[in-house]
């Protein structure tokens, strides 16, 4: 049995975890990417946050998870139609993964016991309304990055191989990790996702040794740990869900449209992608701290995850991009 | 400092304690040569291992034998449906030889089954020959124990004994050790003043320290544990050279330690003997007196401590040598030179399997038919690789080094959003160096070209012969090479390091010839202040575009390479 360590309990790294609670009240804000240095927890807090996640309404036997039975899509031999409740699901793609594990491929199991021609659902059909993990996600082959680019994008897989012609949902948060010193990820797979965090260890060593404690308690006393941890994640949970609702009635002045542009627009940012970010984030964060509308103080909070994978790549800047777009943060809204 | 014998008293213990908690640490990475004095090591390994199996992997091992799946012959012979247990489907250690071949993709999915935490433990054979030939880092940073094992003969090294009994009862034990909060705290103010940024390392230095507790039959960690915990785990993952006693504010955490002993988290058992503090710099010493001696050597040479990140075990050579996105396999006939795609074929098969096996059924086994061959294809991309051969001499520094800095970096912005990869070679005074293998991490080049010193003789020669060296490899590897030199042109070391400008001259041609003889594509960039006639003969020899730029600005240089190489 495999024991997940509880998002609560992760110490430090909030923008992190700010970022990935935010796409859980708002998945449409489009997936996380998270950069940093090994042993630094990100791993960790993706599959923390699998268990941290509301559960969601699907059909039990559906291969992609449908939310109603008329949404099954029609190639799927479903048995057990009931409604039940499933754990977010939040699959891993690992690297390596060969293109039919990932897009699906003709069942061959079927066919060699059966003769029948069946399509088998692949890693992308279990991610639909979920959550899809790569882990050194900068290292991923070009082929399956294309396939990926091209699936976020449309939030539908197409498969059209082997005499198969299928089409299914598969619309999920892409969460990447890496380190950056192994490889850069390609621009066009960096605007995919919507937001992008830096992670490094901490530096402050009393944080260093919090972190060891509760990963000692978590390994050894686990069961008053988890007792204590497992409370503060239901209230997460609360939270995000309350926050979902007060997502809905959300109220967005102009002023901040604007705030948002002109960011943007600073930043020389590609395409409409950076305000629509940022617009989603940070309507995302108001809700997630009970506001009834955004201001300037949310914007100003998620401005750096939103926006610092989207400037122009200068080769001859030696500040990073964070501190670019801190700077214009300060200078747009003082 | 740490002689033959040590390392292997060493060795022997690390081996004890991994058996009492295998799944717990991870695992061992041992780095040393096929030999007596590894067979040694695993013989002492696998006898302290049972009840746990031991599977072997291999590098190119496939996902169906890691996670198991369908096992085509037994089901086609049975007519049933038989799935095949992976390697990963129930707890075991793996044994991982030539683990520095191991692909990211392979070395990601045993992080994962490490991470999961069901069980599984890893022992990394690594015979890699090269400093930046190892384990993933990836992995690496997962297993606690690290071991050097290359410097041993075999005389040193003892048949490991293993006490299995001790083990068994210190298994039992083990659950039952208690670590002082300050140990903890030790531990990761260790770590962190050896520049180990990973905080899996205190950790398992922790769990290591519990499993020597448990195999001395004690149920408390004290000091020999931790600082057996500290030369297995954290010396080899040292990456500062720590400093003890001196007036830096680093050295203030000591202080509040007595405190701590006071902090409610304690336990109510006997306190007496845990009481005493461990002196952190009691385990510094124990760590310093084993560090890597290469080392002080890179300090010595005040080189970036860190170690070559981009080696991530065949990583870098991995990334460059994609064989192209394979496209759909499509029919076609064998005829010896096209190779068959086996699973694509039985794919286009099983669907006919039934009918074809009513129509013959004394026939026993597959129907496979001519029309079901399926052939392989792959779309060849090879990246392009442009190789930077600077001129780091005196006679360049003076000049205009700072300006080809400039260009390169250009020209690697303009590299990076082509997807081409870029590697960076010096010479000066006597020879050249490799400053950066081929790479596209943006950040690694500017960091190296930023440090590049200059001053000097120019070896010309030399610096030719290591791109064409360095442009071969990658031939190798399925690149494209192009290589730019960059140069004032006035060579005046010959390829045998001695300082003889007519013998220097001799050698950049013949080398200039060798590279034209392998159609390597070239280009000269003259940035000497005045153009050079005997640098444009040599890129005529070489087949090479030559370029003065007596009065470029970075920009220009820049533009003018792109335009070369483009052509």
């Amino acid at each position: 049995m495999t024991r997940v360590f509880p998002f609560s309990a992760i110490v430090g790294q909030d923008e992190m975890k700010q970022a990935m609670v935010l796409t859980a009240i708002d998945p449409g804000i489009g997936g996380v990417l998270v950069f940093g240095d090994r042993g630094t927890g990100k791993s960790t807090a993706v599959r923390a946050l699998a268990a941290l996640l509301p559960s969601i309404d699907a059909v039990a036997g559906c291969p992609v998870n449908a939310a109603s039975e008329a949404e099954i899509p029609d190639w799927a031999q479903v048995e057990d139609r009931a409604i039940v409740s499933k754990p977010t699901p939040v699959i891993d793609l690992p690297l390596g993964a060969t293109e039919d594990r990932v897009v699906g491929a003709l069942d061959i199991e079927r066919a060699l016991t059966r003769g029948e021609k069946a399509f088998e659902p692949g890693l992308l059909a279990r991610a639909n309304r979920g959550y899809l993990y790569i882990d050194e996600v900068n290292l991923l082959e070009d082929h399956i990055v294309d396939l990926l680019l091209d699936v976020a994008q449309s939030g539908e897989n197409v498969v059209e191989r082997e005499g198969l012609s299928i089409r299914h949902p598969a619309r999920f948060v892409l969460v990447g990790s890496g380190n950056p010193e192994e490889g850069e990820l390609r621009p066009q797979l960096l605007d995919r996702f919507g937001l992008s965090v830096e992670v490094a260890s901490p530096n402050d060593i009393d944080l260093r040794v919090e972190v060891i404690r509760r990963r000692d308690a978590f390994e050894n006393d686990h069961t008053a740990f988890m007792q204590h941890w497992d409370a503060e994640d239901s209230a997460l949970r609360a939270r995000i869900l309350v926050a979902r609702e007060t997502l809905k009635t959300m109220k967005t002045d102009d002023a901040v449209l604007r705030d948002c542009a002109e960011l943007c627009v600073t930043l020389g940012s590609d395409g409409l992608r950076g305000e629509l970010t940022l617009l989603r984030t940070a309507r995302a964060l108001a809700a997630f701290e009970g506001a009834d509308a955004v201001t300037r103080h949310h914007l100003r909070s998620i401005a750096a995850s939103a926006l610092r994978h989207r400037l122009r790549r200068d080769p001859l800047d030696e500040a990073g991009s964070t501190t670019r777009v801190t700077r214009v943060v300060e200078e747009v809204l003082a | 400092m740490s002689d033959a014998n040590d390392i292997w008293s060493r060795a022997a213990l690390a081996v004890a304690c991994f058996s009492v908690d295998p799944a717990g640490l991870g695992g061992i990475w041992v780095r040393a040569r096929s030999g007596p004095v590894r067979d040694r090591l695993i013989a002492g390994i696998l006898a302290g291992l049972p009840p746990m199996g031991l599977r072997r992997l291999h590098p190119n091992i496939s996902d169906e034998q890691l996670f198991g799946g369908v096992d085509l012959g037994a089901t086609l012979s049975s007519g049933k449906l038989v799935r095949s247990n992976g390697i990963l489907g129930a707890p075991t250690a793996m044994l991982l030889p030539m683990a520095e071949r191991a692909t990211a993709g392979l070395s990601a999915r045993l992080a994962l089954a490490l991470d999961a935490q069901s069980g599984h433990a890893l022992i990394a054979m690594d015979e890699g020959a090269e400093p930046d030939e190892r384990l993933a880092p990836s992995l690496a940073d997962r297993v606690a124990i690290h071991l050097d094992l290359d410097a041993l003969a075999v005389g040193d090294c003892p048949v490991l004994e293993t006490d299995f009994e001790a083990i068994t009862q210190a298994r039992a034990l083990l659950p039952n050790v208690q670590v002082m909060p300050e140990a903890l705290d030790t531990l990761t103010r260790l770590s962190a003043r050896l520049g180990i940024t990973s905080l899996r390392a205190p950790l398992l230095a922790l769990r290591l320290a519990r499993a020597s507790a448990a195999l001395m039959g004690e149920t408390h960690v004290d000091e020999e544990d931790l600082t057996l915990a500290a030369e297995l785990v954290l010396a080899p993952r040292a990456t500062i050279l720590p400093q003890s006693e001196t007036a830096e504010p680093e050295a203030e955490p000591e202080q509040p330690k007595p405190d701590a002993t006071t902090d409610p988290e304690d336990s109510t058992e006997d306190q007496s003997e845990l009481d005493m503090p461990i002196p952190e710099d009691i385990l510094l010493e124990a760590v310093k007196a084993i560090l890597p001696t290469d080392l002080l050597a890179q300090l010595a040479a005040s080189k970036a401590p860190r170690r070559t990140v981009s080696a991530g075990g065949t990583g870098a050579a991995k990334r460059g040598n994609r064989r192209g996105r394979p496209l759909p396999s499509r029919p076609g006939t064998l005829d010896g030179e096209q190779r068959i795609d086996m699973v694509a074929t039985l794919r286009a098969a099983a669907p006919w399997q039934p009918v074809r096996a009513k129509q013959q059924p004394d026939r026993i086994g597959l129907h496979i038919r001519p029309d079901d061959i399926r052939i392989r294809q792959f779309e060849e991309k090879s990246d392009r690789l442009l190789i930077f051969a600077v001129d780091a001499s005196g006679s360049a520094a003076m000049t205009r080094l700072a300006e080809a800095k400039g260009a390169i970096e250009l020209l690697l912005a303009e590299a990076y959003a082509r997807r081409d990869q870029v590697a960076l070679i010096s010479f000066r005074g006597e020879a050249a160096e490799v400053l950066l293998p081929p790479t596209r991490s943006l950040v690694q080049t500017k960091r190296r070209l930023g440090a590049l010193p200059g001053g000097g003789g120019t070896p010309l020669a030399a610096g030719l012969r290591a791109a064409m060296e360095l442009a071969e490899q990658s031939k190798g590897r399925g690149m494209t090479p192009s290589i730019a030199v960059i140069t004032d042109g006035r060579a005046n070391v010959a390829l045998d390091g001695a300082a003889n400008r007519p013998q220097a001259a001799e050698d950049a041609q013949t080398l200039g010839r060798v590279i034209r003889s392998r159609d390597i594509p070239a280009l000269v960039i003259d940035m000497g202040n005045r153009p050079q006639p005997g640098l444009k003969d040599l890129a005529c020899t070489m087949g090479a575009t030559y370029l003065p730029l007596p009065r470029a600005d970075a920009q220009r240089l820049s533009t003018a390479v792109s335009v070369a190489l483009d052509a």
